[in-house]
């Protein structure tokens, strides 16, 4: 099953190394992995989607909360959390497709952030499933290119997590 | 007052109270050794490699319970720690190993013995350190200390560039320390505890499962108390030996692999376990589909990583041994209106497991032809001081050690459990004799193992440490050569060490003293003679050289599928 677990750790070097070598070392999944500084200083925030059954998945919390760097480990899943993600695709838009791309942004409420006569560049932001849905679309139409950000994650509720 | 990097370091270890390192100079710390040469309270020792520095700094930790430290320039002599490293890591020891680095403006250049060594020991050291300002020279040191010695123990490494030893700064230690990423849990939760006592008291056929954790946690008091209050029987690991009196009628001895046929009966018929600072290693639990089907487990651990990794727990409890078991003798104590109930429960569960015991006990065919290494084993034993330290390499010898040496104090068994190090005997006992000036510290070794580490007598005999070299000598790498004749057909590929070496010499060479026969009838007279004399010495006894270790679980087998006889 996919988890999607949020990180705070120190923003230190090599903080990125030692979860991605824990992750490999122990022969774990990683599906997405993003990181970033966050509101308070010095602590940065890792969104890692993964995948595992239940022992796993405590094998890998209790793996990263043992990391001297990482401060608070949450396994986000079951709906507790809002999860974003970004999608930038480059898509063939010729003649009659033009339009087609145009109607299937307009539907997803994404953004055209570059354009010539051949071709679309298009910013989708959503769940992960919905980026999956677009892509879906989009892709008989042809895909020339696809950069995704991977899911950021935040707890639902107006309680805020902190270091 | 100002003082350069390299000084501050000698200071912070002075604070930490560590009075012996172990270490190797090169270009990168001479800095450090400058400094080191008018610094009159710590005392270095050089070992003739850095792998044997570092696992010298591991046998003094594990023979004293501090935090052992060593030195080592960059690159080359970074790499040769990382085995050192390695196997402190894989048995939890406390150890603070400081790298030199490159100067901070050449890192990542290729620079003359410039290597990543902070990558290289990332997934083997506790956490790891590059320090580049030397204003952070002392609270890092600090957290290396506090990490490698709190919670589950482990090495730290701390890299210094050389421009950062040479910069001048204030020196001030801080008093405490607080790493928000880091707070071991010790103290066990008192209802888990409450919980542990009761399943212990409603069982019939309880083990206690005790693993190095007890060692490292100097439980051993506590666990025998507990185990004796309530008649428990007790098995341990490799790396548990020593954390109960194996004189105890309550020992099975060890459990596992090459464990005793009643401790691994015990383990399968059991209906609760009580593993205590052990992790269900391979070699502990054999096939985990067939491991202990009948027990309920309770698991002890200051790690929680180690509940549930490799088997499934009914009861974890997170936190220092000491605590949890000083915890469970009073909450025992409080429950002893049912102690009666629990003693007459438990009794035909001793029946049985007396039962085991005389049927397979750990036992070999003397010989009046060959010297059985089993025999020198408990020559030794007989012969030893009772607080005498036994460092081993790792293979056949330390089977046969573990099996009949009979270890009845903590610490006095230093061995590499987890990693599994050939070459760690010698330079293992070589820091714990630096710790223990006086006492009889002995490494038991194979001809395979000594020879990886073999220099090292020359640093025994340059610092006059008095270490008593056993080598039991079958021209074999034994361990291998045993399940290529049980598994292989005795296809003994590259097992034979033909090049039959003068170990007499060879001591002699380096200033030791030689000793070495093939007669069981002298085995007595050479040990004493060993023993007798004041500096380091081999005693080499070629002997029976197909002798194997049994019993034996095969790689995969069940527990209790055990080759008695081969």
């Amino acid at each position: 099953m996919q988890h999607t677990i949020s990180v705070l750790v120190e923003n230190e070097f090599g903080v990125l190394a030692r979860v991605s070598s824990l992750f490999s070392g122990r022969g774990f999944n990683i599906d997405s992995l993003t990181v970033a500084p966050t509101n308070e200083e010095g602590l940065s925030r890792m969104t890692i989607v993964t995948r595992g059954d239940e022992n796993i998945l405590e094998q890998i919390t209790k793996q990263l909360n043992k990391l001297i760097d990482i401060i608070k480990v949450i396994d986000f899943t079951g709906g507790v959390a809002v999860e974003r993600e970004m999608a930038l695709v480059k898509v063939t838009a010729e003649d009659e497709s033009r339009a087609e791309v145009l109607r299937i942004v307009d539907i997803f409420r994404a953004k055209i952030i570059d354009v010539t006569p051949k071709s679309y560049t298009i910013e989708a932001t959503g769940s992960p499933q919905k980026i999956d849905a677009i892509l879906e679309l989009l892709r008989p139409l042809g895909l020339k290119e696809l950069v995704r950000t991977g899911a950021v994650a935040i707890g639902r509720g107006a309680k805020g997590w902190k270091g | 007052m100002k003082m350069n990097g390299a000084r501050i370091l000698l200071e912070c270890l002075k604070r930490e109270g560590v009075d012996t390192v172990f270490g190797y100079p090169g270009g990168t710390v001479i800095n450090l050794y400058d400094e080191l040469f008018n610094f009159k309270d710590i005392r270095h020792i050089l070992p003739r490699h850095e792998q044997a520095g570092t696992h010298a700094a591991d046998g003094y930790a594990r023979a004293t319970g501090k935090v052992g430290v060593a030195i080592a320039t960059s690159g080359p002599g970074a790499t040769n720690t990382v085995t050192g490293i390695a196997t402190a890591y894989m048995d939890s020891i406390p150890m603070v190993i400081i790298t030199g680095q490159v100067p901070t403006a050449l890192i990542g250049n290729d620079a003359f013995q410039e290597v990543d060594i902070i990558g290289i020991t990332r997934p083997c050291t506790k956490h790891n350190f590059l320090i580049k300002d030397v204003n952070d020279i002392a609270t890092i040191m600090k957290k290396a200390f506090y990490i490698a010695r709190s919670g589950r123990p482990g090495p730290v490494l701390v890299d210094l560039p050389k421009d950062v030893q040479i910069a001048q700064t204030e020196f001030v230690y801080p008093e405490t320390i607080e790493i928000r990423g880091y707070k071991p849990n010790l103290t066990g939760h008192p209802r888990q505890v409450e919980k542990a006592v009761a399943m212990l008291l409603a069982a019939h056929r309880p083990v206690v499962y005790v693993g190095g954790g007890v060692v490292l946690g100097n439980a051993s008091d506590e666990l025998t108390t507990l185990a004796r209050m309530l008649s428990l029987p007790v098995t341990t690991t490799l790396m548990g030996l020593g954390a109960f009196p194996e004189n105890d009628p309550l020992s099975l001895g060890m459990l596992g692999m090459h464990g005793a046929y009643c401790a691994n009966m015990a383990m399968t018929h059991s209906d609760l376990i009580v593993a205590v600072g052990a992790r269900f290693d391979d070699r502990v639990t054999g096939k985990i589909a067939t491991f202990a089907p009948h027990a309920k487990i309770i698991h002890i651990d200051v790690d929680p990583t180690s509940i549930k990794k490799n088997v499934r727990v009914d009861l974890p409890i997170v936190g220092d041994v000491k605590d949890v078991l000083a915890k469970m003798i009073k909450q025992a104590d409080k429950s002893r209106d049912k102690a009666a109930d629990f003693a007459a429960a438990i009794a035909s569960w001793h029946e049985d497991i007396a039962g085991w015991k005389a049927k397979h006990p750990i036992a070999y065919k003397q010989s009046s032809t060959a010297i059985k290494p089993q025999f020198v084993i408990q020559k030794l034993r007989e012969l030893s001081d009772e607080d005498a330290i036994i460092a081993t390499d790792v293979g056949q010898h330390q089977m046969w050690t573990a099996q009949f040496f009979q270890f009845n104090r903590p610490r006095t068994l230093l061995s590499s459990g987890g990693l599994g190090t050939m070459g760690y005997g010698l330079p293992a006992a070589m820091g714990a004799q630096a710790a223990f000036p006086k006492r009889q510290v002995i490494t038991i070794c194979g001809d395979g193992g000594v020879q990886m580490n073999i220099q090292e007598l020359a640093t025994l005999v340059q610092n006059r440490l008095p270490v008593k070299i056993v080598i039991l000598n079958n021209n074999f790498l034994g361990m291998v050569r045993q399940w290529q004749e049980l598994f292989f057909d005795k296809r003994y590929s590259q097992t034979c060490m033909e090049l039959p070496i003068d170990f007499v010499k060879l001591a002699e060479a380096y200033g030791a003293k030689g000793f070495s026969t093939a007669k069981p009838g002298e085995v007595e007279k050479i040990i004493k003679q060993g023993f007798k004399h004041p500096g380091p010495v081999i005693m080499e006894f070629k002997i029976a050289r197909e002798e194997k270790v049994l019993p034996m679980v095969p790689a995969g087998a069940s527990l209790n599928e055990m080759v008695l006889n081969a």
